[in-house]
């Protein structure tokens, strides 16, 4: 199994520009479990991700990773503890798959080193994890949205970091190969035991997936814990400003939201409308 | 540091991996012992075939310091040093240009096209027709400009880091600008001032002697180390500055200590040859067909840089009738591929 | 409406200051002279020298800014001007191919070769840069129209290299100015900027539609390609016709629209005769200004509008958001 790594944020501020985004936010990440973000558009999901990556530095308050902070550690000390995948990587043109994830080792490699036989073995080893091995020679152009989705999570793990940090894995891909990646970080997060924290937009694959859920609104966290705490009706109304149902999902057993609009309802659901809406 | 617990890998997974790179890089090989081949075969024909021709020994006999009849002045004062500076200036062109490819992510924002090779150009034209000078003075302007410009467009790049594409974008405006400035000087010029800067302006190796040859040698002693010190940083870049930045490379240094390491070759390259039309934008895209990508190409750029030249200078001298400087040849055969390039490019939306 | 008086104004200005200035001075009675028609003087010849250097410079202006704005509405794209999109590069290789090949020097087949090439570069650089996702993109679309240059100009250098003759002639056509003027060049490219001015002003209703993107247009039942295209080939007539008199002159295409939307909002019905104006003022304004800072010698207008153009060309880019490029 893994060391844990205890990652927090403390009286963390960030933004662009004049904008500040995230505004004194406290932050505990669950070592050896799952953990996703959720929140509206544009409430600093991905610039606190991004922030604890050492992407972008905080404008007062700080990233710890084990008491040391992220900020002042060596990149390449850091990337080898933590990765992150972001939003929308690069892949440069025309090259082979084995190639894209080979590239997840620069942080286990020096100026001069050859590649090792060891490093074959973390591409193959990742190659084996994502269900990529019979994609190792195509081309990463080549790919469909879900292949190249999972060939970009190979990478990350051939990155063999303890934390994994992905900002958005599911957008842009069909529901079969959102719920196919998320099984997957899940198979990572049990057989490794790597910690995985990712921005999510879906929250009901959010509150099924992992094992806890923070919600961000006005640059802090509005709720974090067990999903089923946290996802509830007047979350949903705080952080997103939409009236909702949190049934039991049937599928999982855990919580699951059903958006109450201005339509298609049927009365017993517009009954329980809140006054501002009938 | 790394305690993930590794399953171990099937055998035949682990066979696949190592067996695809190892096809790879043996491609790499082979393409790389074939371009320094074909560099020694065109640096001979280069040195022995001429209005006269001097046989290999002589050839040979001259390099190894004796003196031969005729042939140690046409040789070893004439197409030796063109011949080595050819191969020089074409490993920095290449250098140069690739580098700047792959860490903008675009083959189109190679040192030609956005703005630094035009600044130098610009302050040659201007020291040769306005101040009158020659020589060594003409490069040390061209060094400067081009190193200023290339700080100039960085600095004004600069919002929230340096973003590629706004780069290339100020590097085109700047361009534009120096285009109209180098066209004001010459339109200033007298006839025969005219004709010379035009010669230079096209890049060309007439004349070439030994100081310049040395100046440049020196540079690439330089700065070819410190480049080749931060390649595998630079090829990490190709995967987008997060994700760069996520595997442990320091984004903001290393762009600087490569646009610092390429623009220095480009400036003195050009101080010394002009600059040759697009070899700095060609060089990079033919290594990267000839090779595949994956693997760094800052040495098999280098090579086709250099053969280019040779090549370009060769046909120039000889096989058209006038006498073309090497850089009409070089534009003249470039610009349909720069035409097909971005057409290329831009459908695929892919970079180099 | 008060803007378009200021305007008016501040060209009548301009046009007086063109007459008056130059690197001669002349006292205001041969002035006064000059414009009754008389030439005896030498004081008076000079004026009668900058007359028509007046009115091409109006007509280039308004010309060259009116083909900006089109371009950057039929493109969608805050950077299109014919000098970044390649188009007066164009003009000038198709002029320099007819001088060294075809000893073109009659000057109305000048100006159908250079809009002839215009419209070809045009039409390739539209081409190759809106190929791919996203269309054409301010980025690519530069790049395309640079790359397009810089390739033209290697072929222009091949051209010319051999033939020492013409290397004079020809250099002239690598800077724009409009000191050559005479009535007689200036009424052969007048039907052709008509007919540009007249095509692209009754386009202004389209551009407004294709401003909200092609398939809200389509939606509001534009033809999207016949408006496009008809747009886009006024804008060519007046960028190749303004060329072939002028030579390249760069950035007023970009720099005008821009000012002119600050002015009056994004209305291309406004806006087209507003940049016009504008236009026109902007290239007297440059060629005054290219008189008087290198006297004696006068600095061509392409030169300055480069030099006041490029900055304003590096402040859009900076100001735009990464991934609206």
């Amino acid at each position: 199994m893994t060391t844990e790594h205890l990652l927090k944020a403390e009286n963390l501020s960030l933004g662009y520009k004049e904008r500040t985004v995230i505004e004194g936010l406290e932050l505990t990440v669950t070592p050896g479990k799952v953990t996703a973000i959720v929140g509206a558009n544009a409430c600093g999901k991905s610039t606190l991700l991004r922030s604890m990556s050492r992407l972008l530095s905080p404008r007062k308050g700080q990233v710890l990773l084990d008491g040391k902070e992220v900020h002042k550690t060596a990149a390449k000390e850091l990337a080898r503890t933590l990765g992150l995948l972001p939003q929308s990587p690069i892949a440069p043109e025309g090259i082979t798959v084995t190639d894209l994830v080979g590239r997840g080792r620069h942080p286990h490699q020096g100026v001069f080193s050859r590649w090792s036989a060891q490093d074959d073995a973390a591409v193959a080893s990742a190659l084996e994890a994502t269900h990529t091995v019979e994609l190792a020679d195509r081309a990463v152009d080549e790919l469909s949205g879900g292949q190249r989705q999972r060939v970009w999570i190979a990478m990350a793990l051939a990155q063999e970091t303890d934390l994994l940090l992905l900002d958005e894995p599911t957008t842009f891909l069909d529901v079969q190969h959102q719920v196919e990646v998320l099984d997957l970080l899940t198979d990572l997060n049990r057989s490794r035991g790597t910690t995985v924290v990712m921005v999510l937009h879906d929250l009901n694959l959010a509150a099924r997936y992992c094992d806890q859920l923070i919600a961000i609104a006005d640059g802090k966290v509005h709720a974090a814990g067990d999903p089923a705490d946290v996802l509830t009706e007047d979350m949903v109304r705080a952080v997103f400003g939409l009236d909702s149902k949190v049934i039991t999902d049937p599928t999982s057993g855990g919580p699951l939201m059903l958006p109450i609009g201005r339509h298609h309802m049927v009365a017993s659901a517009a009954g329980e409308l809140p006054e501002h809406r009938s | 540091m790394s305690t993930t617990a590794l399953r171990t890998p099937d055998a035949t997974t682990l066979a696949t991996v190592t067996l695809g790179r190892r096809r790879r890089n043996r491609r790499r090989l082979v393409v790389l012992s074939v371009l320094s081949v074909l560099i020694v075969v065109m640096v001979a024909v280069s040195l022995m075939v001429g209005r006269t021709f001097y046989p290999p020994m002589d050839v040979l006999r001259v390099i190894m310091g004796q003196e031969v009849q005729g042939a140690s002045f046409t040789v070893g004062r004439l197409r030796l040093p063109r011949t080595v500076m050819a191969v020089l200036a074409g490993a920095c062109f290449g250098l140069g240009g690739v580098t700047f490819q792959t860490m903008l992510r675009n083959p189109l924002a190679s040192p030609d096209i956005i703005g630094i090779s035009t600044g130098a150009s610009t302050a040659a034209a201007f020291a040769i027709i306005t101040l009158g000078l020659s020589g060594t003075g003409v490069s040390a302007f061209a060094i400067g400009a081009g190193l200023g410009v290339a700080m100039l467009v960085y600095l004004l790049a600069y919002k929230d880091g340096v973003s590629g594409i706004r780069l290339i974008l100020i590097g085109i405006g700047i361009a534009a600008m120096m285009q109209s400035a180098t066209s004001y000087v010459l339109s200033t010029a007298g006839q025969w001032d005219l004709q010379e800067a035009l010669r230079w302006l096209t890049g060309s190796l007439n004349g070439m002697r030994w100081p310049s040859v040395v100046l440049v040698a020196v540079i690439m002693i330089l700065f070819v180390p410190l480049l080749s010190v931060v390649a595998k940083d630079l090829n990490m870049l190709q995967l987008g500055d997060d994700t760069a930045s996520a595997l442990g490379v320091r984004v903001d240094r290393t762009r600087l200590l490569v646009v610092i390491a390429a623009v220095g070759l480009i400036a003195f390259a050009t101080s010394a040859t002009g600059p040759i039309a697009f070899l700095a934008f060609l060089a990079g895209p033919i290594a990267v067909r000839l090779v595949g990508p994956g693997s760094s190409m800052l040495l098999p750029a280098a090579l086709v840089g250099a053969l280019l030249v040779l090549i370009a200078d060769f046909c120039g001298q000889y096989a058209l009738g006038t006498r073309f400087p090497v850089g009409v040849v070089t534009g003249v055969l470039g610009a349909p591929y720069l035409i097909y390039l971005i057409i290329r490019t831009n459908r695929t939306g892919g970079a180099l | 409406m008060a803007w378009f008086l200021v305007c008016l104004g501040i060209l009548a200005l301009l046009v007086v200051a063109s007459i008056a200035i130059g690197t001669r001075t002349v006292p205001v009675s041969s002035i006064l002279s000059a414009l009754g028609g008389s030439d005896e003087t030498l004081d008076e010849a000079v004026i009668q020298v900058r007359i028509p250097r007046t009115v091409l410079a109006i007509i280039a202006g308004a010309a060259l800014a009116v083909s900006g704005a089109v371009f950057q509405g039929v493109t969608r794209n805050p950077l299109a001007d014919p000098g970044i999109l390649g188009i007066n590069m164009g003009a000038s290789l198709a002029v320099v191919i007819g001088l060294a090949y075809f000893g073109m020097s009659n000057p109305n087949s000048q100006i159908w070769v250079a809009i002839s090439g215009a419209a070809l570069s045009a039409i390739f650089v539209y081409a190759v840069g809106s190929l791919g996702r996203g269309g054409p993109t301010p980025l690519k679309l530069a790049l395309a129209g640079a790359a397009t240059s810089a390739a033209l100009i290697s072929f222009v250098t091949a051209v010319i290299l051999p033939r020492g003759d013409i290397a004079e002639n020809v250099q002239s056509w690598q800077i724009g100015g409009v000191g050559g003027a005479t009535f007689e060049r200036i009424w052969q490219m007048l039907p052709f900027i008509g007919v540009g001015l007249a095509i692209c002003f009754l386009s202004a209703k389209s551009l407004n539609s294709l401003a909200l993107g092609d398939d809200v247009a389509a939606g509001l039942g534009e033809k999207v390609a016949v408006a496009r295209g008809m747009a886009s080939l006024g804008a060519v007539m007046l960028a190749g016709a303004a060329t072939a008199i002028c030579g390249p002159i760069g950035f007023v295409g970009l720099v005008v629209p821009h000012l002119c939307r600050l002015l009056v909002g994004p209305d291309h019905r406004w806006l087209l005769p507003f940049t016009a104006l504008t236009g026109a003022s902007l290239l007297l304004a440059a060629d005054v200004v290219g008189r008087i800072i290198a006297r004696p010698a006068e600095i061509e207008v392409g030169i300055v509008t480069a030099f006041i153009g490029a900055p304003f060309f590096i402040y859009i880019v900076r100001r735009q958001k990464v991934r609206a490029l």
